[in-house]
């Protein structure tokens, strides 16, 4: 799950992150009123759960109340495209007023899954504010790192390390220590999967920041973490997959015209592989897991045929746990009660095929059944068309 | 012959008497799977499919001689359950379970280092060696024993592959699913070098997906070590960038985990990779 800035560095400031003064608005006369708290201007940030906001007129400086009422008014129901949006943008809702700080070097933290050890790794960089992954590719050498043990944290010693090896002055280094420390804390505390200052700010006085925050939290550990669930955003996910996700479905819409349902995730994307490899496009990633029941695959149908640029639907499942007679009922359900149009391919393997081909050939709709997957992904490209 | 389990292994189900365990251990057990029996904190002196239930692992062990044993714990208690196992002794531990918090399978991961237990999963369909021994939901029947070793991250993708290959009438010694899991228990380098080093097994089919660089690391071992044909897949050529693509691994971020990547370094190590999934089959044939 992704959250918004805001709520990163709270949950920052709450392990003993030093974050700026800030207040979230969700209206240009609350930025004036939060304005009037903060002597030398503020710095207004729209709040989307996407980066590069600052190069598309995301991030500006307000000198006064006023001129925070008219960025906060301009800013907010704008759509902010950066190069993580796509073309469409995101509608802003909110913005973050934060104090302006006399900034003298940015610089970069982050803790990431190292999967081949089978631990968090830390990872610091003296050159920060830019994007990180252009640095690792440039200069691989400037990114140090350090293995989080799990149990013990960031070592004192390990963040004393990496804050010398960025050039932090020896005065500045106690703070830089207690901030790294209390990163890889919060990454721990909150089932972080990605936690990420940048940039990580030196002021000219000597004091540390987290200038920006980014936190994306392990949706399989958010059960014992109910308190996060509440910073969900619905606004920054496409309406039919948060749709879908309240039917424990897992779709992801994208920009093709040949929709499909799959069982199993890594067929699913294998599905989307071969629409392509047959010269077609597809529209969606859905993966209706192993034990769908009928009326959990009438849903996908719903969601899955509710995108108006799908053309037509390929229908790919090969039963392990799920029942092709299970499959074969839900389908045509969904297509009778949906009354659906688009011309569906449908190709299943596995456990109680035969029943499940004699309920759609029985059903009296206009279902086209393939052999394989090639002969299914030709068919459905095809109808498209 | 087969790596890992065949005719002889003895297993115990973890989370026994649950509506899915009860399923697929039926499905195991009329595969022919020896399972002797299960675990079931609280159940224990009680039969469940006319075997006998255990409270602990280290009970199941001693009255059984299981040496191995597959998980359907629910999430938040599968990381214990795979620790309960390794404590027992066991020397394969197949974990089902969708879902285990990364952060629990790092402790899983350190507690597992100082132990001689395998662990497959979390978050797979399994291990069979056709004809000897399935412990898993895979459905058995797609199946035939032979001499082609599969290791994949899907569950229903891996089934795809292997039914492309018994309709060819090829064969398969031993089929992992390692899971779509970021911290996994066995990785392709661990399955590939098996499989390499077991007579019987004359070629490897590899599935891979999205996210990490396990694939890459994998062909950086078969470039070194193996000289049998492998045959690769690598799913997700057309995913955005990210997206979790439904397993909690699959996922490109920081501009590492593209499909394209993995696919250039598989072919640079000489694995034959298949662009689109419907000729894995075809390649392996051509392979043999």
């Amino acid at each position: 799950m992704k959250i918004h800035e805001y709520q990163a560095k709270a949950i920052l400031a709450g392990y003993g992150v030093p974050v700026p003064r800030g207040e979230v608005v969700y209206t240009p006369e609350d930025a004036e009123t939060a304005a009037r708290k903060f002597d030398n201007g503020v710095i207004v940030k729209a709040q989307i759960h996407a980066g590069g906001r600052g190069k598309g007129g995301g991030v500006k400086l307000a000198k006064d109340a006023q001129e925070a009422f008219a960025v906060a008014k301009k800013m907010l129901g704008m759509k902010l495209v950066t190069h993580q949006t796509g073309p469409e943008g995101r509608t802003v809702h909110r913005v973050l007023l934060e104090e302006a700080l006399p900034i003298e070097r940015e610089m970069y933290l982050g803790i990431v899954l190292d999967r081949a050890r089978g631990k968090p790794v830390f990872m610091a960089c003296a050159e920060g504010g830019v994007d990180i992954e252009e640095v690792a590719a440039r200069r691989p050498g400037s990114i140090l790192k350090e293995p989080i043990e799990p149990g013990f944290g960031l070592a004192p010693f390990q963040a004393r390390k990496l804050a010398f090896g960025m050039g932090i002055p020896a005065a500045s280094v106690g703070a830089a220590v207690k901030a790294m420390i209390a990163l890889a804390k919060a990454y721990e505390g909150v089932d972080a999967s990605l936690a990420e200052i940048n940039p990580f700010i030196l002021t000219t006085d000597g004091r540390v920041f987290a200038l920006d925050a980014k936190i994306n939290l392990d949706d399989n550990a958010l059960y014992r973490h109910k308190d996060l669930l509440e910073l969900r955003d619905l606004n920054e996910e496409d309406p039919l997959e948060v749709d879908a996700s309240r039917f424990g479905l897992n779709y992801i819409k994208l920009d093709g015209n040949v929709g499909c349902m799959v069982n199993g995730a890594g067929l699913a994307m294998a599905t989307m592989d071969i629409i392509q490899y047959a010269g077609g496009r597809p529209a969606n990633f859905l993966d209706v897991g192993g034990g769908a029941s009928a009326e959990q695959i009438q849903n996908a149908f719903r969601i899955l045929i509710s995108d108006k640029n799908v053309k037509a639907v390929l229908i790919n499942i090969f039963g392990g746990i799920l029942r092709c007679d299970v499959l074969a009922t839900g389908v045509v359900a969904a297509a009778r009660e949906l009354q659906i149009s688009v011309p569906i391919v449908v190709r299943m393997e596995g456990t109680n095929v035969e029943e499940g081909r004699r309920i759609l050939r029985e059903s009296g709709l206009n279902f086209t059944v393939a052999d394989g997957m090639k002969d299914a992904a030709e068919k459905v490209v095809r109808l498209a068309q | 012959m087969s790596i890992l389990i065949d005719e002889t292994t003895r297993v115990i189900v973890q989370g026994f008497t649950g509506r899915e365990a009860t399923f697929h251990s039926e499905q195991c057990l009329a595969y022919g799977t020896k399972i002797v029996g299960g675990v079931v904190p609280g159940k224990g002196g009680t039969t469940h499919l006319n075997l006998p239930v255990f409270n602990t692992v280290q009970e199941a062990v001693s009255a059984t001689g299981a040496n191995a044993s597959v998980i359907f714990v629910p999430p938040a208690f599968a990381a214990d359950a795979i620790m309960e196992a390794a404590d027992a002794g066991l020397a394969l531990v197949v974990a089902i379970t969708e879902g285990i918090p990364a952060l629990d399978m790092v402790k899983v991961w350190q507690f597992l280092k100082e132990r001689p237990t395998r662990l497959i999963g979390p978050n797979c369909p399994g291990i069979i060696s056709p004809g000897k021994c399935k412990i898993g939901i895979m459905p058995g029947h797609i199946h035939k024993p032979g001499r082609v070793g599969v290791v994949s991250r899907s569950g229903t993708l891996t089934y795809e592959a292997v039914d492309q290959l018994t309709r060819l009438g090829i064969g398969q010694s031993t089929c992992i699913g390692i899971g779509g899991d970021p911290i996994i228990g066995t990785n392709f380098i661990d399955a590939i070098r098996l499989f390499n080093e077991d007579p019987d097994t004359a070629a490897i089919v590899m599935i891979g997906e999205i996210g990490g660089t396990a694939e890459e690391d994998a062909a950086a071992f078969v470039r070194d070590n193996v000289r049998k044909p492998v045959i690769g897949f690598v799913a997700g050529q057309t995913a955005p960038p990210g997206r979790r693509m439904g397993h909690a691994g699959a996922i490109i971020s920081g501009g590492s985990g593209k499909a394209e990547d993995k696919i250039r370094a598989m072919r640079e190590a000489g694995i034959t990779v298949c662009l689109s999934p419907a000729e894995i089959g075809e390649r392996v044939k051509e392979k043999l």
